[in-house]
């Protein structure tokens, strides 16, 4: 059973259509990833599932009982504009949410302490949140969210302000977060993220649901009959019935080259011609990135 | 768990900690006594410029003796000076100006005189001439009447009224008022409320929008119902209000006390003149004592009979009262603005509401400065009783006492309706705070306003 579902989700805001009977469905202890272009309604969708926006139609649940006001309680959700006060020092704000979120001082104070030292923001205790950096803001804004331990955390483009270095900090919580038992469902166009994070997707284009499923066998799926071949030195091929040649790079002393195969052959046939041709070092199918598949999809369907 | 104390305790703390709030609650009452020190002071000691005045008169001399000196001026009876040669050069000479008689006969012309300046003269001044010229030719006609002891007789009329004004009250006990001080009173109580209530109700907005649009909201939402998080917002800033207010009383009442006992020692002396030594001296020589420390230092004697007067006030009724108007007023008031805040999606977005909310107070504030002059008038009863300009109004009218039916029916209508604003504000705000983007108007939050839920 999912810990969380919606089904036919629609909104219309006056006379454009947000979301047109979306659905998703997010098992336990997943990470899911809400993905589209810009305006596709993932916020919408993230504000729906929040009951900040009530939508026009469409059903909620939560541990298979329908979506309850109160169940909000046990959501974390960090919304895409960051939610703080600026006046406010970053401690005494963070330990404000704490409490609102039912924690007592004590306890609030002891998981603050955790987590400012875990995200190596301690220094920041005392300073007002105006002086901070927007990556240092969603810092603060991230343990606000996850603090009270919720079932389901709902983050709206949690990388969107983050270097680098940052965002791969946020990705290994956003894991840890998952092992400790926590349900995450987040929307991004970070296609990279997705790869590494995402155990379920569903892509959104102009309000409906176009894709979804594990991102695993989404990328098999569309990664049907390519395969990837390297040689060892400057080697060529030549195309015949069996494969078309896509793409040939030679660097380092190795050639890649990728072939799409004709109808069904067998990975061995192409192996044994590639024998003949050179040194093989390695024959992978190739998967395709998730970002090659959202562009596809998305430009596909315009 | 009920979470809107922690709320409570946030807009209360974040204010009060604020510079601008700590300033304002210790420099206020400060600024208050000093005003209220320095004014009698000041117009007591009003020295003005010194100005020396040439008298030319074409005939008897009528005014030589009339035109006395005071401190600010100096008349100088020049004869045998023609007017026009002085005129060109009445500065150079250091004069400030030229009082001109040019009728021969002012008994008959009385208009026949005038002061020529280079500046307008200021009105005390022409008063000043005015008066002494009219005494004189008044104390020339009655002369000419050749009565018999005339300078006697004009002693015995001479009078100088006061109404001293004595407040009784159900139980028959009186104590001497002034009126003067009640206006005072009056003007502060109904402004300070007119202050009050318009600067924290705005200050609910401001909060409610910064709430609204840093999206602060949509995080504490999943946390406390919205509403709590309006009336958390309300009672959090009207403790911030209720805790300047406190402190201003006992600052003030602090200054008070010390003016009392340093300032004013002299009004002791004249208590223990009245008082102590009545087996020691007769009722004549006490009157005498008294009249004698009145003279050494009259500014002093005023003052502390003005401090007298202000101290025989209702203060208790005036302060709770006070109080009771503040919590009410700025309820309703705070209400609307957290709806308007609620509403809109930026601060510039407010100006259209703020008139409609802003009239009331105006108008109750206008009451307010005319039932000074008159608070028994139907106006003020009717403007003290409508809860929306009551606050200011009422507090306008307490000082100069109010039947008891009066002020409960006003309390009586404020609590309901304080509370019906704040009932329908929390249904506005629970949909606008989370609505972004559509356009706010009246009719959008009349919309609202009847969702159900």
């Amino acid at each position: 059973m999912p810990l969380f579902e919606a089904k036919n989700i629609s909104k219309q805001f006056a006379s454009t259509v947000a979301l047109d009977k979306v659905s998703i469905s997010v098992p336990e202890q997943c990470i899911y990833g809400l993905l589209g272009p810009n305006g596709a309604g993932k916020t919408t969708l993230l504000r729906i599932i929040n009951q900040i926006t009530g939508s026009d139609s469409g059903e909620m649940f939560l541990n298979g009982k329908k979506l309850t006001p109160d169940d909000v309680l046990g959501i974390g959700y960090l919304p895409e504009e960051r939610g703080l006060y600026k006046k406010m020092k970053v401690g005494e704000q963070a330990l404000y949410f704490a409490q609102l979120k039912g924690l007592t001082k004590v306890e609030a104070m002891k998981r603050l302490k955790y987590w400012f030292r875990k995200l190596d923001i301690v220094d920041w205790w005392g300073k007002k949140v105006e002086e901070l950096s927007k990556g240092m803001q969603q810092k603060v804004q991230f343990i606000t969210t996850v603090l009270h331990e919720p079932k389901l955390i709902i983050f709206d483009e949690p990388f969107t302000g983050f270097d680098p270095v940052n965002a791969n900090t946020i990705k290994n919580e956003i894991l840890f977060l998952r092992e400790r038992g926590a349900t995450i469902l987040f929307s991004t166009h970070n296609m990279a993220s997705v790869e590494e994070l995402c155990d379920n997707i569903t892509l959104i284009n102009k309000a409906k649901t176009i894709l979804e499923g594990r991102v695993d066998d989404i990328r098999k799926q569309w990664a049907a009959n390519e395969f990837d071949l390297v040689f060892q030195g400057n080697v060529k091929i030549e195309e015949n019935g069996m494969y078309k040649i896509l793409n040939h790079q030679y660097e380092n002393d190795l050639s890649t080259i990728r072939l799409r195969t004709a109808g069904n052959i067998e990975a061995n046939d192409i192996l044994k011609t590639a024998i003949n041709a050179g040194r093989v070092v390695s024959f992978n199918p190739a998967l395709p990135s998730m970002n090659e598949i959202f562009i596809r999809i998305v430009e596909s369907r315009n | 768990m009920n979470k809107i104390p922690v709320i409570i305790k946030r807009e209360y703390l974040t204010r009060v900690r604020k510079k601008s709030f700590i300033i304002m609650t210790i420099l206020a009452p400060v600024l208050f006594a000093a005003l209220v020190i320095l004014i009698p002071f000041l117009m007591v000691s009003d020295k003005g410029d010194f100005k020396k005045i040439a008298v030319i008169e074409n005939g008897p001399g009528l005014l030589k003796n009339a035109l006395k000196d005071t401190e600010n001026e100096k008349y100088v009876y020049l004869e045998n000076t023609s007017v026009s040669d002085l005129k060109k050069n009445f500065e150079q000479a250091g004069y400030y100006g030229i009082l001109y008689i040019s009728s021969s006969d002012l008994m008959i012309v009385p208009n026949a005189i005038e002061l020529i300046s280079k500046k307008q003269p200021p009105p005390i001044l022409l008063e000043h001439i005015e008066g002494a010229v009219e005494k004189e030719i008044e104390k020339i006609k009655l002369e000419a009447l050749n009565i018999e002891n005339l300078d006697e007789i004009l002693k015995n009329i001479d009078a100088t009224v006061q109404v001293k004004t004595i407040m009784i009250d159900d139980e028959g006990a009186t104590k001497e008022t002034s009126t003067d001080i009640a206006m005072v009173l009056a003007y502060l109580g109904g402004f300070l409320m007119y202050m009050l209530v318009f600067l924290f109700g705005a200050q609910v907005m401001r909060g409610v929008i910064e709430e609204k649009t840093s999206r602060v909201v949509e995080v504490i939402v999943s946390s406390v119902k919205p509403v709590q998080l309006m009336m958390g917002k309300i009672i959090g800033i009207a403790l911030v209000g209720l805790t300047q207010f406190l402190i201003w009383v006992v600052l003030i009442a602090a200054i008070v006390t010390f003016v009392n006992t340093t300032v004013l020692k002299d009004k002791d002396m004249t208590e223990i003149v009245q008082n102590l030594p009545q087996n020691v001296m007769s009722e004549g020589q006490q009157a005498v004592a008294v009249e004698q420390v009145n003279q050494i230092s009259p500014e002093l004697a005023e003052f502390s009979k003005f401090f007298d007067n202000a101290m025989n006030q209702n203060w208790l009724l005036i302060i709770t009262s006070f109080i009771f108007y503040f919590i009410t007023g700025y309820l309703l008031y705070a209400s609307i603005f957290a709806a308007i805040g609620s509403a809109v999606d930026n601060e510039t977005e407010t100006q259209q509401f703020m008139l409609p909310v802003t009239i009331p107070i105006i108008i109750g504030l206008m009451v307010a400065v005319g039932t000074m002059t008159n608070p028994e008038s139907s106006l003020s009863f009717w403007f003290s009783i409508i809860p929306l300009t009551s606050p200011i109004v009422m507090m306008a009218r307490i000082p100069f006492g109010v039947p008891a039916w009066q002020i409960a029916v006003s309390m009586f209508l404020m609590v309901i309706t304080f509370i019906a604003f704040v009932w329908m504000a929390a249904k506005i705000y629970h949909t606008g705070i989370l609505m972004y983007g559509k356009k706010a108007s009246w009719k959008e939050m009349w919309k609202w306003l009847r969702y159900s839920g």
